[in-house]
Parts: C-alpha cells; sequence; structure tokens
C-alpha cells in the first residue's frame, strides 16, 4: 500500500479547508470549496483537513485534491500545530479556513505560528470569539442593544424547573456548542438536557421561545467594522435538527442594517452566520451568532457575492471592496447523494492519515 | 389599494415577495389583476377594464374583490 503522488501540484493558490462533514448536521466545508471553485476556477489546490474518516467530502475527488487527518480540538494546539507543520511542508498552503466553531479556538491561538510557515488565516480574535458565545449572548445582546431572547446557563437538571416556570414553554434548550432543542413541556426539557450533556458536556442553555420566521444572515466582517458582504436567507424546509435543507436568500434592508449593525459593534474579522427569529410584527432577535461561515455560504456566490472567495482575498491582505447587489429570490436545496468510493481508498486515509 | 413596490410578478400567475421568499401561485384572472395594479392602474379603472373583457355582474365582482384584497392583505402584498 502507498500513498499516491499529487498530480494537481504547481496551482497558484492553495487553500486548505475544514468541516468536510457534509451530512444531516453539515460542516460548511463543502460549501466553501464549493465557492472557490466558483471563484478561482481551475487554479486553485484544494487541501481538505478531517477529523474522521467518514467526513462525506474527502471522497468528492473532483473538489478536494488532497486530504489529511488532523487531531481532535482536545488533543491541544501543539498536537495541531506539529501536524499542519508536517502539511504545510508538503502542500505550501497560502490560506486555512477553520469551519469548525470547536475548532476554532486553537485555530486562533496558532494564527501566529501559521503565518510564520506561510499560512494566512482571517479569523475572530478570542475576545471577539467569546462575547458571542451562545453562554454570553444575553450580555452581549444588552451591550450592544442587540434584541436576543432572555436565557439561562445552567449546570444542573435540578435548575431547570425553577427557570422554565419564568420563561414558560415552549422552551429551548441548546448545547455549548452545537443542537437545540424545543421542549414541550418538564419530561422534554430533562430529556434533552441529559442528551445534550452527554453530547457537548457543560453548560446547557435554557433560552426563552420566540415564536417566528428563521430567518439566517451569512455576513462577512472586515475586523475593521465593515460587513464587507451580508446575504439574508429565509429558511423554507428545515430538517429535525432545525437545519435548512432549503432556503431562499431575501432582500429586506432591516436585515442587512442587523449585520452591518453586528459587524460595526463587535469589529468582527472573517465570516459570520446570524441566526434570526423575526417575529410577526417584525421585531428582529438574534437567537445565535456562529463565528464562521454557514453550511449553506455557496449561496452566497450563487447570489452574487462570493464570500469565500472575499475571505482568502482579506487573508492575502489585498483589498476587497464592500460588495453591494445581490439576486433575491436564489434558492438552494440541499439534496442527499451516495458517493461510491472503494475500501482502498478508505483505507489509506486511516492507515496513514492522508487520501 | 397599492402593490408593494418590490412584488415580482409573472404572467403566469406566480408572485414572489423578495422581501419575505414568500411565493404563490394565482389564476388567471387573479394574475391579470395583479399585473393591472402593477402597471399603476387605479382600483376603479380595475374594475372596468374587468366589468368590459368578463361576463360578471358589478355585485358579484364587488363581493370578489373585497375577498382577493383581503387574501392579498393576509399575504402580505399590500402597501397599507
Amino acid at each position: 500500500m502507498y500513498v499516491s503522488p499529487d498530480l494537481n501540484k504547481g496551482k497558484n493558490l492553495t487553500i486548505a479547508v475544514t468541516g468536510l462533514n457534509a451530512n444531516d448536521n453539515p460542516g460548511s466545508g463543502l460549501a466553501v470549496i464549493r465557492a472557490l471553485h466558483a471563484g478561482y476556477g481551475a487554479d486553485l489546490r484544494i487541501i481538505g483537513l478531517a477529523y474522521e474518516t467518514l467526513e462525506p467530502a474527502i471522497y468528492l475527488r473532483d473538489q478536494i485534491d488532497k486530504t489529511y487527518r488532523i487531531p481532535y480540538p482536545t488533543a491541544g494546539t501543539d498536537a495541531l500545530k506539529e501536524r499542519i507543520q508536517q502539511i504545510q511542508e508538503i502542500e505550501e498552503i497560502d490560506v486555512l479556513i477553520p469551519n469548525f466553531d470547536a475548532e476554532l479556538y486553537n485555530f486562533i491561538k496558532i494564527e501566529a505560528d501559521l503565518l510564520k510557515i506561510g499560512i494566512n488565516t482571517f479569523l475572530p480574535t478570542h475576545k471577539q470569539l467569546e462575547q458571542r458565545d451562545k453562554v454570553n449572548l444575553s450580555a452581549f445582546g444588552e451591550k450592544h442593544q442587540f434584541k436576543v431572547p432572555a436565557d439561562e446557563v445552567i449546570f444542573a437538571a435540578s435548575e431547570i424547573d425553577q427557570i422554565a416556570s419564568k420563561f414558560g414553554y415552549p422552551l429551548m434548550v441548546k448545547g455549548k456548542f452545537y443542537e437545540a432543542h424545543i421542549a414541550l413541556n418538564i419530561a422534554d426539557a430533562h430529556k434533552a438536557f441529559h442528551k445534550l450533556h452527554a453530547r457537548w458536556g457543560l453548560p446547557i442553555i435554557l433560552q426563552k421561545f420566540i415564536k417566528g420566521t428563521e430567518i439566517n444572515i451569512a455576513g462577512l466582517g472586515d475586523g475593521r467594522g465593515n460587513a464587507i458582504s451580508v446575504i439574508p436567507m429565509r429558511k423554507l424546509y428545515i430538517t429535525e435538527k432545525g437545519k435548512a435543507w432549503a432556503g431562499i436568500t431575501i432582500e429586506d434592508e432591516k436585515l442587512i442594517e442587523l449585520a452591518k449593525d453586528f459587524a460595526k459593534a463587535t469589529n468582527w474579522k472573517g465570516g459570520f452566520e446570524l441566526e434570526i427569529m423575526q417575529e410577526d410584527k417584525g421585531s428582529l432577535y438574534i437567537m445565535e451568532v456562529n463565528p464562521r461561515f454557514p453550511a449553506w455560504v455557496y449561496l452566497t456566490a450563487a447570489a452574487g457575492q462570493n464570500q469565500p472567495k472575499a475571505l482568502v482575498e482579506l487573508a492575502l491582505g489585498k483589498p476587497v471592496e464592500e460588495m453591494k447587489g445581490y439576486k433575491a429570490g436564489k434558492m438552494f436545496i440541499r439534496y442527499a447523494w451516495d458517493n461510491i468510493v472503494d475500501v482502498e481508498e478508505f483505507q489509506k486515509l486511516s492507515a496513514f492519515g492522508e487520501l | 389599494m397599492k402593490l408593494k413596490t418590490n412584488i415580482a410578478t409573472s404572467e403566469n400567475g406566480f408572485i414572489f415577495n423578495p422581501a419575505t421568499g414568500d411565493s404563490f401561485t394565482s389564476n388567471g384572472i387573479a394574475a391579470e389583476i395583479l399585473g393591472y395594479m402593477k402597471s399603476g392602474d387605479s382600483e376603479e379603472e380595475i374594475k372596468k377594464k374587468i366589468l368590459t373583457q368578463y361576463e360578471v355582474e358589478s355585485s358579484q365582482l364587488e363581493r370578489d374583490w373585497d375577498d382577493y384584497m383581503l387574501q392579498l392583505r393576509e399575504a402580505n402584498l399590500l402597501d397599507l
């Protein structure tokens, strides 16, 4: 068994991307890669960085030239740095785009080290990451005068009753990093608490339920208070996990202003996603702020503002003007598709950590 | 009754509200009325055109008109 030589080297721009788990709760890696292909054409080499051997996008060889496994975030920054260094000696990566919330802390920590070996990034700071964290969202909203639902952070299931009596049902029960459940009663709330605790650890966030229309906004901040691009999308089909399986770009100045205000208030640097609930009366609540591009970010490119490409340009220090105008009514409809792969491919990645 | 300026309509009766992402389908006569509304015709002018072109009693048109306007309002398509 050997790892085949790479015949695609020599292309002008090499970009490494994580978040290759294009499953029913998808990371945004594949959408970012697709947007980059649309933006740069053939002169691009994509390096996938994967945590697990069954991340579906690894095996989409027309999208990713080469994939390497990297250590889980819990292994720490030294292990990550060492692995990226090994990969860099072979690949000469120009830009690296992390796409998981849980890995961002480590990547931000080694940002300067990456730059020293020639890898550019465009990431928020630890402070920015911290202040939009679900756990701190209430304080964040209060500080910057954004409407956010009332919430409480809890560490024990015994705290649920008291808070639920204050917020009432339905009640949102949210994991530290991912996942949210709507609890209709006390039994649901306890079940969700234990499920999220087992999966993502503590704390758990209990959030007042807001009824309305779910809208997400994909944005890119330049780190100086400007939003380079803002694209709002209304969810048309929502999975059991609350993920948009179909959506449509919409034009609403209030939504665009909200995203611009967010970028200004935080000096946000990098991709972001605002999860918005629009109440029937029109009030806009920020339900969550994700510190990276969303899994539907290819829609931004399709609508006329290629956010991943703009992020790469910013990471390379090139000037990028604020993007204006996009096509409202552009839809995405996600689909499931069985990719057929020989076991040898799987074996290569499992045994050698690269494919 | 004015249609919101950003509402997109097509000849086959498809209506799209770009501000909300909502879309609707309408029948031929409804699409025709939307077309008149979009081109700025007043309520009276539109009713006159319908009465001239179709075999319909004025009282019936009034009832149908009110019903249709109610639907458009509920669909958030009118400038109120």
